[in-house]
């Protein structure tokens, strides 16, 4: 029996000793920045000097393979804010410029598939809370239409995010400044966090993104719009690229009626601390207990 | 030495066989090649070869996984008959019973993996290699898990066997206690799948606390009801003694267990109907269909037409005990109750979606052909856990020095 036990053992070594060879050698095979990127470690467990490296290995990867030179940021949340969004519903027309101003701003994919993180409803007139009646695909010679309202939608932003909670990998968390935000290089593609929003405020990329050469934003943050991975999920960040930055989310910027607020709920003097106290505000779903900083309110 | 004859006979045993045996391997083993190549093309083109998208993002294969660790868990039935009340006839079989659990759970974890994006990522959910989020989320409650009953019902079974082979007592003090694992293990399997869809308020049509009781007792029927099958098909081609006694309490205990799942289903039918909220929209796409979307309508109609009919089969005693009629009812509950929580269970959840929108899917044939391939795995890897067990059970292939006519292995047996 104890001979047995040793046949056994060795056994067992031999082929645990043959699996990491063979692992070695396949990943010795494989290009130095497909290696790093395969063994590249969680965003939020990265030094400062790997951050640095990261952002290097980035830059060189986009310019052989877009063309373009890219700048590629790591900023961190700035200390004493919380990003809040406002959105008047009595002043949105539908015209879904937000909507193409994100996409170009992001780096979203063009075409097969067209991705979009702002999902514009048209409600009837009459009704607001039961969006089975909603219709994001509409499409008439002009808006405003007279019997409808339109209520664009896109990750709320949540204090207590389900998408977050779900992830198995801690791929997506919260950051200090209320952003949820995605390691693109740490996502396994599983989609729990898609089925656990209830805003739809997750996209997948389903594909490689395509963007034609030119068109590519090249001002980017690695939590936010750089370019990303096929099969990974990625969404709406209010912009960390430029709101670290001192600027306006893209969309914020790109709207016509000045429908798009954005502050910082920390500061009483921002425009959303305006809002919140003299407008009546509410949040989707309210109900379901996620704490959006995403508020909807009617200014007239 | 005998370890390592052990290794060199047990190989031999899979790799010879009659024509039959070599053909149906040989058959499993092409579909297992295309499927890798439909695998292969979705790697590299990325999830846009399927039919999912942002509006349901999860599809075929999460739904065959929820169905198959539904008949992973239903070893239960086996075990406790086998080893709680010593019923001798499910005693004798229960071993293959267990294989065939070890069999559905690698299928169902091949089905979770088929369905990652990024699997060349998954070092991310070892612990401590990568960074499991566990107990804060159900995904890596169910890795680990469902990991966990893999080993359990591999190590129970092979551990039971080779002291058969060996001729020799099983520690009971060992195996007693993992087998009394097992058993809330396969309840617990089944019940934190549940709760992966269950915990999210983002899908009111998975929010119900109903869910883990109806994911049990529909999996109480659909494994027993392939067990009975399988037992059926190995009896005819290896000569083991399986008794009919056996097939019928099993198919006892799945007549209770189809009562239970269809009275669930009519509880909450009942509540969705009669409460008439914004939530009835899923129930209502799938049972009537939604301004014209009525692609999931016939297909839940059919299994609804099936489960009732194999519940009345195995309810009255004459069909139950007739073979042709029990056989009937096992097919039907097949495909009944995967088509209930298979499709029928996972895309309501995501039609219509969080924002409203309605989108039909139907799978396409990346996702048949690769999911073809991950059944032909699993049924190509009991088969081959069966052409060494079953001599192992039927005492021809033993310990060396008990050679071909060594005494009856059943008497080893407590």
């Amino acid at each position: 029996m104890a001979d047995n036990k040793l046949t056994r053992r060795e056994f067992l070594r031999t082929v645990i000793a043959a699996g990491v060879t063979a692992s070695a050698f396949s990943l010795a095979s494989c290009t130095k920045e497909e290696r790093e990127s395969f063994l590249q470690k969680h965003f939020l467990e990265m030094s400062e000097a790997e951050k640095k490296q990261l952002v290097a290995r980035l830059e060189e990867r986009y310019l052989k393979e877009y063309g373009r030179s890219f700048n590629v940021s790591v900023k961190e949340s700035v200390k004493g804010t919380l990003w809040g969004y406002g959105l008047d519903l009595s002043r949105c027309i539908g015209c879904r410029r937000c909507v193409y101003a994100c996409v170009r701003e992001n780096n979203l994919s063009r075409h097969n598939p067209q991705t979009q993180w702002i999902r514009v409803l048209r409600l009837k007139k009459g009704n607001l809370v039961n969006l089975e009646k909603a219709d994001q695909y509409y499409d008439p010679p002009e808006v405003p239409e007279p019997n409808y309202f339109y209520m664009p939608v896109q990750c709320q932003h949540c204090e207590n995010p389900p998408c977050v909670k779900v992830c198995p990998v801690h791929a997506t968390w919260k950051e200090p400044d209320g952003l949820v935000v995605v390691d693109y290089n740490w996502c396994i593609g599983c989609r729990y966090c898609m089925a656990a929003c209830p805003y739809r405020g997750r996209t997948f990329n389903w594909s490689e993104p395509k963007v034609e050469k030119e068109e590519w934003n090249t001002d980017v943050h690695y939590l936010g719009n750089r370019p990303r991975f096929k099969n990974v999920v990625d969404k709406c960040t209010f912009c960390v690229q430029r709101v670290r930055n001192g600027r306006y989310p893209a969309c914020v910027e790109a709207c016509p009626t000045g429908t798009r607020k954005f502050g910082n709920l920390l500061d009483p003097e921002s425009e959303m601390r305006y809002l919140i106290a003299h407008k009546r505000v509410f949040r989707l779903k309210e109900e379901l207990n996620t704490e959006p900083k995403f508020y909807y309110f009617f200014a007239e | 030495m005998e370890a390592w004859r052990f290794y060199k006979k047990t190989l031999k045993l899979v790799v010879t066989g009659g024509p039959a045996y070599y053909g149906w391997c040989l058959f499993l083993i092409c579909i297992i090649v295309v499927s890798f190549r439909y695998y292969l093309y979705q790697l590299d083109h990325g999830l846009i070869v399927t039919h999912m998208r942002n509006e349901v993002s999860w599809g075929m294969y999460i739904a065959n996984f929820t169905y198959l660790v539904g008949v992973a868990a239903a070893a239960v039935l086996l075990v406790i008959p086998a080893y709680v009340y010593h019923f001798g006839p499910i005693k004798e079989i229960v071993v293959l019973g267990e294989l065939w659990a070890a069999s559905s759970i690698v299928m169902a974890l091949l089905f979770v993996f088929i369905d990652l994006g990024r699997p060349d990522r998954f070092w991310h959910l070892i612990p401590y290699v990568g960074w499991l989020s566990f107990p804060r989320s159900l995904l890596a409650w169910d890795v680990l898990v469902l990991n966990g009953y893999l080993v359990l019902n591999t190590v129970i079974p092979v551990y039971m066997l080779v002291k058969l082979y060996y001729r020799k007592e099983p520690n009971w003090k060992l195996v007693i206690p993992l087998i009394l694992i097992s058993i809330p293990w396969a309840v617990g399997i089944h019940t934190v799948t549940a709760f992966l869809y269950n915990g999210l308020a983002a899908r009111p049509f998975w929010n119900a606390s109903i869910l883990a009781p109806r994911f049990l007792a529909s999996a109480f029927c659909s494994g027993p009801a392939m067990v009975i099958i399988i037992f059926q098909v190995i009896r005819r081609i290896s000569y083991i003694q399986i008794e009919d006694t056996a097939l019928f309490k099993i198919a006892e205990l799945m007549a209770y267990a189809m009562f239970l799942n269809l009275f669930l289903l009519g509880a909450e039918v009942f509540m969705e109907y009669y409460s008439d909220t914004l939530h009835l929209a899923s129930l209502r796409y799938l049972y009537q269909g939604l301004d014209g979307h009525r692609v999931l309508v016939p297909w839940i109609w059919t299994a609804f037409g099936f489960n009732v009919a194999a519940f009345f089969i195995f309810l009255l005693r004459w069909t139950r005990k007739w073979l042709p009629t029990l056989n009937l009812g096992c097919l039907l509950i097949i495909v009944g109750v995967w088509i209930e929580k298979g499709p029928g269970f996972i895309l309501p959840g995501f039609v219509p979606g969080s924002l409203g929108e309605i989108y039909d899917y139907i799978p396409n044939q990346v996702e048949l052909f690769v999911s073809f391939g991950v059944w032909a795995a699993g049924l190509l890897i009991f088969t081959l856990f069966m052409k060494v067990a079953i001599p192992i059970e039927r005492g021809d292939f033993v310990h060396t020095k008990y050679g071909k006519d060594g005494g009856p292995a059943r008497a080893m047996r407590p």
